[in-house]
Order: C-alpha cells, then sequence, then structure tokens
C-alpha cells in the first residue's frame, strides 16, 4: 500500500515510473510536453545542438510559442524569433505558432486543447505554472532544461512538499481569480511557497471558471511555488472535453495525504486587492488605493488576457471614455480571443473607451514594447509583476490589479473600483 | 573548486529582472547580456566588477522569470560564486545547469560585507570572510545534483549519459 499522497506527489510519481515519492526525493521524469518562447528557445536550441542528437524526442510534445517580442519589435528580436521558426520547420515541430496564429502561450496552450489534467509539462517560461488550473502538473524551467527536455523528453525534479489553501465560502461581488492570487500572495510572501506546490481548493474556487483559475495558477511563481494545482472538477471537465488532443488522466489527494501546510481562507474576506509596487506580495485593498494617480493601463497578458477578462473589462467601459491623462492598452491574448472580442461587440466598446487594442504580444508585460512607461510614470495593469523597472523605467510605477478595477481606474485616472464610477 | 574574490552585496528578493532587465532579452549574446548585467539595481556594477568577484544576497534570490539569460549574465560579468540565504527555485535550477556556483547559507550572508573578500570551497562548501576571519559552513548539495556540478553542467551530463 503506496503511501498517500498529494495530486503533485501522484503525477510526479507516475511520470517516473514510480508508486510513490516523497518530498525532497530527486526523481527523474517523463514530460508531456516541454515549452519555449522567443526569448528562451533560442538559448534551449542553442543547448540542444550542443547535446549533438539530431532529432527532437517528439516534435508533437515540443510547443515552441513566439509571443515575447512578436510581431517582432526591432532587427534583433527578428532574429531571435527566425531561429525559432527555422527550428522549428527544420524538426517538423506541430506546435509551432505563427504570428497570426500565436497568442500569449499560456493562455493558448489550454485554449488549445495542448495541455490537459495529470500532464507534466516544463516550460522555459516562468508562467508554465497556468496549467496546474487543469489538474497538470506544470512548471517553469530555463532554457538548459528545456534544450535537454527537447532531446531526451525527461528532466529532473525535486519532489515538492505540497502547500494547501482551502477557500471555502462566497466571494464578495466584484471579487475574481486575481483578486484571490493577490491576496494569497499578500498573505504569504514572495517566498511564502518556495519550492513549494501549492494546492488551491474549496467551495471558492470551484464556483469559479477555468479563466478564474487559470489567474490564480498563473501567479502560483509569484509566491515561489514550483506549481499551483487545482483538483479536477465538473468545471475542469467541461472544459477540457471534446478540447485536448491527449486523453487526460484525473489525480486526487489522498484523505490522508501530507501537506507542509494547510491555510484556511474565508472567502469573503477577500477584497478587490492591488498589489503595490515593487513586489506582487506588497497588496492592500483597491477601496485604500484611490489617492494613486495613474498615467496608463494595461488590459491582457498570461494572467488576464481571457476572454472572461476582455468581458469583465468591456463591461465597465461600456458608456465611458478613458480619462484623457491616461493610456489605455487591451491586449486579447490570443487570435481566437481577438476575434470574439469583435463578435462579442467588446472591441467596439474599447474603441468607443478610446482604449488602444493590440493584436496578441507579452509586449509590455515584461517591458518589452506596446507600453513601455517613462521616468516617474505609474500604470495598473493585470500582468503579473511589478518588479523595478518591470515595464520601463526604473522609476516607473506598476500596479497589478484585476481587469475590471483597471478598467475602472482607465476611467477616473486614479485606482479605483467599478463601483467609484 | 576553489574560489576567492571581493563580495558584492544585496538585500532580500533580488528578481531577474533586475539581474538583466527584458529590454535586453532581444539578444542571447553571453558577452552583451554580461554588459548590463545589474543595471536596474546597481548602475555601477560592470564597471566595479572583477574576474573571480562574488555575489552575496539575502532570501530568495533570483526570483521572477525563468529567462537564464540571468545566471548567464553574471557568470558572464566576472562572478565565480553566489552566496544566498535561499534561491529561487528556477534560478537555483538554472544556475546548477549552466554551471554557476551557488551556495546557501543566512550566516556567510550576515557576516560578509561590501568589498570584503571572501574565499570559497565549493567541494567543502566552506566559506570564509578573510576579511574578518570568519568561517562558515554551506549547505551541501545531494548527489544527484552534485553529479551534474561535476559534469560541469546539465547538457554535459546528458551527453555522458547519452546511449553509444
Amino acid at each position: 500500500m503506496a503511501r498517500p499522497q498529494t495530486i503533485a506527489e501522484k503525477i510526479l510519481a507516475a511520470h517516473a515510473g514510480l508508486d510513490e515519492v516523497i518530498p525532497g526525493q530527486l526523481i527523474e521524469c517523463d514530460l508531456d510536453l516541454v515549452l519555449a518562447n522567443d526569448v528562451t528557445a533560442p538559448i534551449a536550441i542553442r543547448e540542444f545542438g550542443r547535446i549533438g542528437v539530431p532529432r527532437v524526442f517528439d516534435p508533437t510534445k515540443v510547443v515552441l510559442v513566439p509571443d515575447h517580442y512578436v510581431p517582432n519589435k526591432d532587427i534583433k528580436s527578428a532574429e531571435q524569433a527566425k531561429i525559432v521558426r527555422d527550428f522549428a520547420h527544420e524538426q517538423g515541430i506541430t506546435h509551432y505558432y505563427e504570428v497570426g496564429c500565436m497568442g500569449v502561450e499560456h493562455a493558448l496552450l489550454p485554449e488549445q486543447g495542448v495541455v490537459g489534467a495529470g500532464d507534466l509539462v516544463i516550460g522555459a517560461d516562468s508562467h508554465t505554472c497556468t496549467y496546474g488550473a487543469l489538474g497538470a502538473f506544470a512548471t517553469g524551467v530555463g532554457s538548459t532544461d528545456a534544450g535537454v527536455g527537447f532531446a531526451t523528453g525527461k528532466a529532473w525534479f525535486k519532489v515538492p512538499e505540497s502547500i494547501r489553501f482551502i477557500i471555502d465560502g462566497t466571494l464578495a461581488p466584484g471579487v475574481t481569480g486575481k483578486d484571490i492570487i493577490l491576496y494569497l500572495i499578500g498573505l504569504i510572501g514572495v517566498d511564502g511557497a518556495l519550492y513549494g506546490a501549492m494546492e488551491i481548493t474549496g467551495t471558492a474556487i470551484q464556483s469559479l471558471s477555468m479563466e478564474g483559475r487559470l489567474t490564480i495558477s498563473n501567479m502560483a511563481i509569484e509566491a515561489g511555488a514550483k506549481v499551483g494545482i487545482i483538483p479536477v472538477d465538473d468545471v475542469t471537465r467541461a472544459y477540457l472535453q471534446g478540447r485536448t488532443e491527449r486523453p487526460w488522466i484525473e489525480y486526487h489527494a489522498d484523505p490522508d495525504a501530507v501537506y507542509a501546510q494547510t491555510y484556511h481562507i474565508a472567502a469573503a474576506d477577500i477584497p478587490p486587492t492591488v498589489a503595490y509596487p515593487h513586489l506582487p506580495s506588497n497588496t492592500r485593498p483597491v477601496a485604500e488605493a484611490r489617492d494613486v494617480r495613474i498615467d496608463q493601463a494595461i488590459i491582457g497578458s498570461c494572467t488576464n488576457g481571457r476572454i472572461e477578462d476582455m468581458r469583465q473589462a468591456a463591461a465597465v467601459f461600456k458608456g465611458h471614455k478613458v480619462h484623457p491623462n491616461v493610456r489605455c492598452i487591451v491586449i486579447p491574448a490570443t487570435q481566437l480571443v481577438y476575434r470574439q472580442c469583435i463578435e462579442e461587440g467588446l472591441t467596439a466598446i474599447f474603441l468607443d473607451a478610446n482604449c488602444a487594442v493590440s493584436t496578441p504580444t507579452c509586449g509590455p508585460c515584461l517591458g518589452g514594447y506596446m507600453g513601455i512607461l517613462a521616468a516617474g510614470e505609474k500604470a495598473v495593469a493585470t500582468t503579473n509583476r511589478n518588479f523595478v523597472g518591470r515595464m520601463g523605467d526604473i522609476s516607473s510605477e506598476v500596479y497589478l490589479t484585476s481587469p475590471a478595477v483597471a478598467a475602472a481606474s482607465a476611467i477616473l485616472g486614479h485606482i479605483a473600483l467599478p463601483e467609484d464610477i | 573548486m576553489q574560489f576567492k574574490g571581493y563580495a558584492h552585496t544585496y538585500g532580500r528578493d533580488v528578481d531577474t529582472d533586475v539581474i538583466i532587465p527584458a529590454r535586453y532579452l532581444n539578444s542571447s549574446d553571453s558577452a552583451e547580456l554580461a554588459s548590463h548585467c545589474m543595471v536596474d539595481i546597481d548602475p555601477d556594477f560592470t564597471s566595479r566588477v572583477k574576474p573571480g568577484d562574488i555575489m552575496v544576497a539575502g532570501e530568495n534570490f533570483g526570483c521572477g522569470s525563468s529567462r537564464e539569460h540571468a545566471p548567464i549574465a553574471i557568470k558572464y560579468a566576472g562572478i565565480d560564486v553566489v552566496i544566498a540565504k535561499s534561491f529561487a527555485r528556477i534560478f537555483y535550477r538554472n544556475a546548477i545547469n549552466t554551471g554557476l556556483a551557488i551556495l546557501e547559507s543566512p550566516e556567510a550572508v550576515d557576516g560578509i560585507s561590501a568589498g570584503d573578500t571572501v574565499s570559497v570551497n565549493a567541494n567543502s562548501g566552506i566559506i570564509t570572510n578573510e576579511t574578518t576571519g570568519a568561517q562558515y559552513q554551506a549547505q551541501a548539495f545531494p548527489p544527484f545534483i552534485r553529479a551534474i556540478i561535476e559534469h560541469g553542467g546539465l547538457v554535459e551530463r546528458t551527453i555522458a549519459n547519452l546511449p553509444d
């Protein structure tokens, strides 16, 4: 009889060919997917080349998404993107997404059914942990891990301790997945789950759509976690059904599974939340942040660029204009979301409100392009990080919020709740 | 491996965006990345750093983005070893995989000031502050990780384990 195990332990054990694993154990696992983007793939491809094997382990299990600096920002970015494109064509990579088909990777892969429950995924991008919302073990790694993964289909792992967050009850009106994860990071700090696997559960989580859940798992890395897993339920099954390319496997925690720590949180205690510069853990209620005047609002990213996010922002913008002192940039995260925005009339609402609407890109989230801040400027953003210089000049500031709060702030010119309008 | 150099000290939560800002990630050239290392937190770092110097920092060093450009920039700027109270997990992997020596020792971090001369024996984990004479013992790596380090990185270990 194997010892009782958490979801993370079960997925890792299954991929290591073991009956059970224990936290701290170092194991080698078979991977279901290896992901990289236009920033990390060029180095991964270089390292793959040094290994000297002619072909990737499985051209259907390597995923390449140019999204950070494409459509190409400049000549250097064009060269990086070309390295990825040439490699994809040479290796016959089936999951390569060219401009016009691409999206921000962690919005794109769940949407396209490339990843499913029970998968073990590494991605050379820290927000690969997003897929935990689907019941997968997915974690960010560096380019060398990805390059070795391209060649061997394997990666080494230190089995993490699991940390459980049980959020029960009814969320207050206007509180979203973004507010939940910002609240959790504020509670435990940016290394509060260091090396750990977050398991996020409870009736408040079960009440969320898949979009809201993906936002939560996306920012597990901002608490230092390796992964942020949400147990599979009917919402997950409905999302995966007819969407995933491969059969999925449900793993559920055993009743006596061991957690390094368990947090019980009342959903009603979570307010609409904003993270002040310069750490995602520097949180406070939006209601206490109205004195912060802003120059820019960004609505998009792998955290909040999905269709539900666009609908929430559009509901606030309808009939209103962006404040004359503010630039608001809306970036639907994938081509499908972009099309849905047009078909549902959301794009018209954004344009009527004087928002700029961009093709999918990570762009401003990491200070790449498409909305860089000048010295001293302040932005609200639905993105995931607010480190020094993250979106531009080192004296600029980023405040992380939900899409509805970002929209309300864009209209009023200061951080605000939708009901303030 | 034995290292000796001057200490460059930083606080907690040094993120990979300040180690190498994303505006420079349109290149993967090691020397170019190194020329921008730490620019947003310590603009003089690249003019001050000497080959063989040592970086010392608080908790959660290397948090944030998975960019391997961060350990590459540090290594090619001339830093041989990073001592921190703790490392963010992706940076920890990336350093081991790319052959940048790292050691965890909260006591050593508290006992080293900027400009101190520090020697490190990466095999034994003994850190000596030559300026104060104090010695510290860093945590040892498990054998699995030690093997990657001894091969010189994950690619080298992978090549060594390829079937004939």
